[in-house]
């Protein structure tokens, strides 16, 4: 690795985040740009104080939760590659990405692995369910500090009733796909609009 | 001479649903009977204005022979003076015949699935129009512009507007516009382009047709491209389609009003004119901006104006729906002084003013408002359409068999067109792409209605000699979209296997996951660096918290978060929905905290109803418990009502719904005794009422007897909440107007986002 002014993303990197991720290549340009501004170490990887420097996440409700989400299991720097891996989610659903390689790998972006992104933020211990303290965790930070528990625990109650089948009292994620599936999962998409700079 | 019809008929109290066979025609015949009658009224009162002096005379006579002989003559003990109330008594038997024809269809078994509404109603129109021509007299020019755009059409789109979902309008509004302003923009081009071209072209240089100038015609497509509103509501209603197709359809009918103004007073002024010149052209697009942004902003701030005298609206309950709606139509009013579009202006002073005025209102002011909302909506709605019939009867008409057939098939082709390229385009930024079925159904449900009627009723004739053939080819295009497709629309619906509107209500869990997603979506746009639409979104809502909310929303209420607003109101439908069906098992739920009880007024939260059947007691346990119960619930009821006279704010209109209230609060302190006392890891659902009365006798008779021992099933404690329930019924089924129809799902969570 060079020195961050100089660090300019090889061609080859570009077209394996490409074919892994399925970014575009002025996509990827741009969240390069982007990474880079971010890392203020200039070390080729961010830590979580990178992304809290970011003033519209430290508002944000999740921002802790989505920070976590970009650094793997246990570890504290996020380089490029993960970065891009954590954001293929967000792409645009193709329905022809699906036909061309079936053996393959389901890519990132996949209505399934949309709803595993957002399942996971929700299941902070990684049970592969969401119980009821988890889901408190989470209303509580959507709606501020001045609602009582007890209401809180009523709404928390009532979500869980509502997709609860097999009443274990969690939702485990067949639940959650089955819960979400009036929501439009298609909102789970950041449309980039790129101009090639 | 002075024969007078009254109303003879019984009202239709004597028809009940369901009765027999004889009872209905009967219903029918009186109907047609009274139709024949308010027709000759209104034949012998049209002929009163072409013979006024026969019924003054009448009165003179009457007067001077009252005042001739004040000694011998006696005293009118009925005297007839029809005059005064002529006008009053004609409007009133109007709205009165659209109401009788509205429940007329629907007593005719299978003619409202066949023929939609808006078909009837123009039929009945027509049948009017043509008795009231039979009997010789001429036919009162119903469809008076003034009387369409300042009385007829605000109530339909004030409801529209103040209904509008606005999630789904928001995500398509760039759709929506394109569809509109460029799709209205080609259609009007195209149609009247072309129709220039073959009246210049295909006919002999004498016929009438070759002086329509250009101008004129593009005037005429300009009118005739407009997706109407009110045929649209009137057609989509009833075929329940996905809701992204009728927003798309339904917003674009209302946004177009922009383009249709600024093109009419465009042309007109130009068709006056003469001359046409670039510099007008451009004011022309600028213009176009006046008017709808123009148009908006009268309708926020209007709507602003509205939010903030609600918040005062208290003490006077009573009027709180009165502002809605003289707000929203000074609104249209004053966007039409400045040649605004009045629409526009009525959509953004209902869609501004919701989410604010409905956290102020009490509840039945919103149950007001929305069946007045509906109510005047519906019968301007078939007001509109009859008149249609009535008008195409009345005329003048000059058939002009190429102008027409060509128009009909040009706006037909047109509307394919532009629907299909501009799909085309904005499938590229959209992320959900519309198919091909969408489209089709976009492009057949373009309908034409009365606003293009009036519109072309509202040329004058001096400057537009050929009026009367616009007006044909209007009425016949008009025509042919209602009748044509406006009743194969739904076969094809069916045919096609469009996606149909989901009827599952809004739940939690959506809600929830929708607000989830949108903070994860702004999150993921944050750190891309990208200002996107969630970004822009999630600042709105922070300004909207921050400060908007503080100023128009009144006490508390401004502070709760829109999830916890959404819980409530699900809650309190459940709640009227449970007393409606006459109590069930239900889950104790948790109070709100002591914080937003300041503000009782618009939302109470009661319990809701268990989602899942929960196994039922057995009958004398259910006695038991009852009795027990009955005895212990009046004590506890007393001992409320001297808590309500003197610390808290009561509404002497909802002392039901605060009375139960007080009760489920009491209740709620008991029960988190229970919870500290009873050690219990179960989760909170096993919490037993039971129990919770067995400690509120505790506490009242302080001694151990009447403790009700909890049955061996933990939830089973949840039926003596059926109870007290079964017993507030009555004092919520007074204080709540009755919920009515399913609409609803249509009117939630249409919080600003």
């Amino acid at each position: 690795m060079g020195s961050r002014a100089s660090r300019l993303l090889r061609e080859e990197e570009i077209e394996e985040i490409k074919k892994e991720t399925g970014f575009s290549h002025s996509q990827i340009t741009r969240l390069y740009s982007r990474f880079t501004s971010l890392d203020k170490g200039e070390n080729g990887t961010l830590s979580r104080e990178d992304f809290q420097r970011i003033p519209e996440l430290a508002i944000n409700p999740l921002g802790d939760r989505i920070i976590n989400a970009f650094f793997p299991e246990g570890e504290d720097q996020v380089n490029f590659r993960g970065f891009m891996r954590t954001l293929a989610h967000f792409r645009p659903i193709e329905d022809n990405e699906k036909n061309k390689n079936p053996s393959a790998t389901e890519p990132l972006n996949s209505r399934t692995n949309k709803l595993l992104f957002a399942f996971r933020l929700y299941d902070l211990d990684r049970d592969d369910k969401i119980s009821r303290d988890e889901l408190l965790q989470v209303l509580r930070m959507m709606v501020g500090v001045n609602i009582s528990d007890e209401q809180l625990g009523s709404i928390a109650d009532r979500t869980i009733q509502e997709a609860d089948t097999n009443g274990d009292s969690c939702i485990s994620f067949n639940e959650f796909i089955k819960a979400s599936f009036v929501v439009n999962i298609h909102i789970c998409t950041v449309v980039l609009v790129l101009v090639n700079i | 001479q002075g024969r007078l019809y009254f109303s003879a008929i019984m009202p239709s109290r004597t028809v009940s649903h369901g009765s027999s066979g004889r009872l209905r025609g009967l219903f029918l015949v009186m109907v047609l009977v009274f139709l024949e009658s308010s027709v000759f009224t209104l034949a012998f009162a049209s002929s009163d204005q072409h013979s006024p002096t026969t019924a003054h005379s009448d009165g003179h006579k009457a007067t001077d022979h009252g005042s001739h002989n004040n000694t011998g003559k006696a005293f009118p003990v009925l005297d007839l003076n029809y005059e005064n109330v002529r006008v009053p008594f004609e409007i009133s038997l109007w709205v009165l015949l659209a109401s009788l024809m509205k429940l007329g269809f629907h007593l005719v078994p299978h003619l409202s699935n066949i023929v939609p509404e808006s078909c009837l109603l123009i039929v009945v129109g027509l049948l009017v129009g043509g008795i009231i021509r039979g009997t010789g007299e001429t036919v009162p020019p119903v469809l008076d512009s003034k009387l369409f755009f300042y009385i007829l059409l605000p109530p339909i789109i004030l409801d529209a507007g103040y209904f509008l979902p606005i999630r789904p309008f928001m995500e398509n509004l760039g759709t929506i516009l394109i569809f509109a302003v460029v799709g209205t923009l080609w259609n009007a081009f195209f149609v009247g382009g072309l129709l220039y071209g073959v009246c210049q072209i295909g006919t002999e240089s004498s016929s009438i047709l070759s002086r329509i100038g250009l101008l004129q015609c593009l005037l005429f497509g300009s009118i005739i491209s407009a997706v109407d509103p009110v045929a649209v509501l009137a057609v989509f209603e009833e075929i329940h389609i996905n809701e992204l197709l009728h927003i798309l359809v339904f917003g674009e009918s209302l946004l177009n009003d922009a383009v249709t103004v600024v093109l009419y007073h465009l042309f007109e002024e130009f068709s006056g004119i003469g001359t046409v010149t670039l510099v007008k052209g451009f004011l022309g697009v600028i213009s176009f901006f006046v008017v709808a942004l123009g148009g908006v902003l009268v309708g926020v701030l209007y709507g602003i104006l509205a939010a903030f005298t609600s918040r005062f609206t208290s003490h006077t309950r009573v009027i709180e729906p009165l502002f809605v709606f003289l707000y929203s139509y000074m609104a249209y009013l004053s966007a039409e002084i400045f040649h605004l579009s009045g629409i526009m202006a009525l959509i953004a002073c209902g869609a501004v003013m919701r989410p604010y005025v409905e956290a102020n209102i009490s509840h039945k002011s919103h149950t007001t408002i929305k069946y007045f909302l509906k109510m005047w909506s519906s019968v301007s709605e078939t007001l509109i359409f009859i008149f249609l019939g009535v008008a195409t009867v009345a005329g003048p008409h000059d058939w002009n068999w190429t102008f027409v057939t060509v128009t009909v098939i040009l706006c037909l082709v047109a509307r394919v067109i532009g629907v299909v390229g501009l799909t085309f385009i904005i499938n590229k930024f959209r992320i959900v792409k519309l198919t091909t079925k969408d489209q089709f159904i976009i492009a057949y449900g373009g309908l034409r209605g009365a606003i293009a009627f009036s519109l072309g009723f509202l040329l004058e004739k001096d400057h537009f000699p050929e009026r009367e053939i616009f007006l044909t080819a209007i009425i016949t295009v008009i025509f042919f979209t209602v009748f044509v497709q406006g009743m194969t629309i739904k076969p094809l619906v069916e045919l096609l296997a469009v996606k149909k509107k989901q009827e599952a209500k809004r739940s939690i869990n959506e809600e929830i996951h929708t607000q989830f997603l949108d903070h994860l979506l702004t999150g993921i746009e944050d750190i891309c660096g990208h200002y996107g639409h969630h970004h822009w979104k999630d600042k709105l809502n922070r300004f909207n918290k921050k400060y908007v909310k503080k100023c128009l929303i009144a006490g508390e209420r401004s502070k709760e978060p829109q999830l916890i607003a959404f819980y409530h109101k699900m809650e309190m439908k459940q709640a009227i929905q449970l007393v409606e069906s006459g109590g069930g098992i239900k889950l104790p739920s948790a109070m709100p905290s002591t914080v937003s009880m300041q503000n009782i007024q618009p939302r109470p939260p009661t319990k809701p109803a268990a989602e899942r059947a929960i196994p039922q007691l057995s009958k004398t346990k259910e006695e038991e418990i009852r009795k027990i119960l009955r005895t212990n619930l009046q004590r506890t009821r007393q001992r409320l009502r001297s808590y309500n006279r003197h610390t808290l704010v009561a509404d002497p209109y909802e002392d039901g719904l605060s009375d139960l209230f007080l009760k489920k609060q009491k209740m709620f302190q008991i029960e988190k005794k229970v919870i500290f006392n009873l050690a219990s890891p179960q989760s909170p659902d096993s919490v037993n009422l039971l129990d919770e009365f067995g400690q509120a006798n505790q506490q009242e008779e302080e001694e151990q007897g009447l403790m009700m021992k909890p049955p061996s099933r933990p939830r089973e404690g949840k039926k003596p909440g059926e109870e007290d329930e079964a017993k507030d019924q009555q004092k919520l089924m007074r204080c709540l107007s009755d919920p009515g129809p399913s609409a609803d799902e249509d009117e939630d969570g249409a919080f600003l986002p």
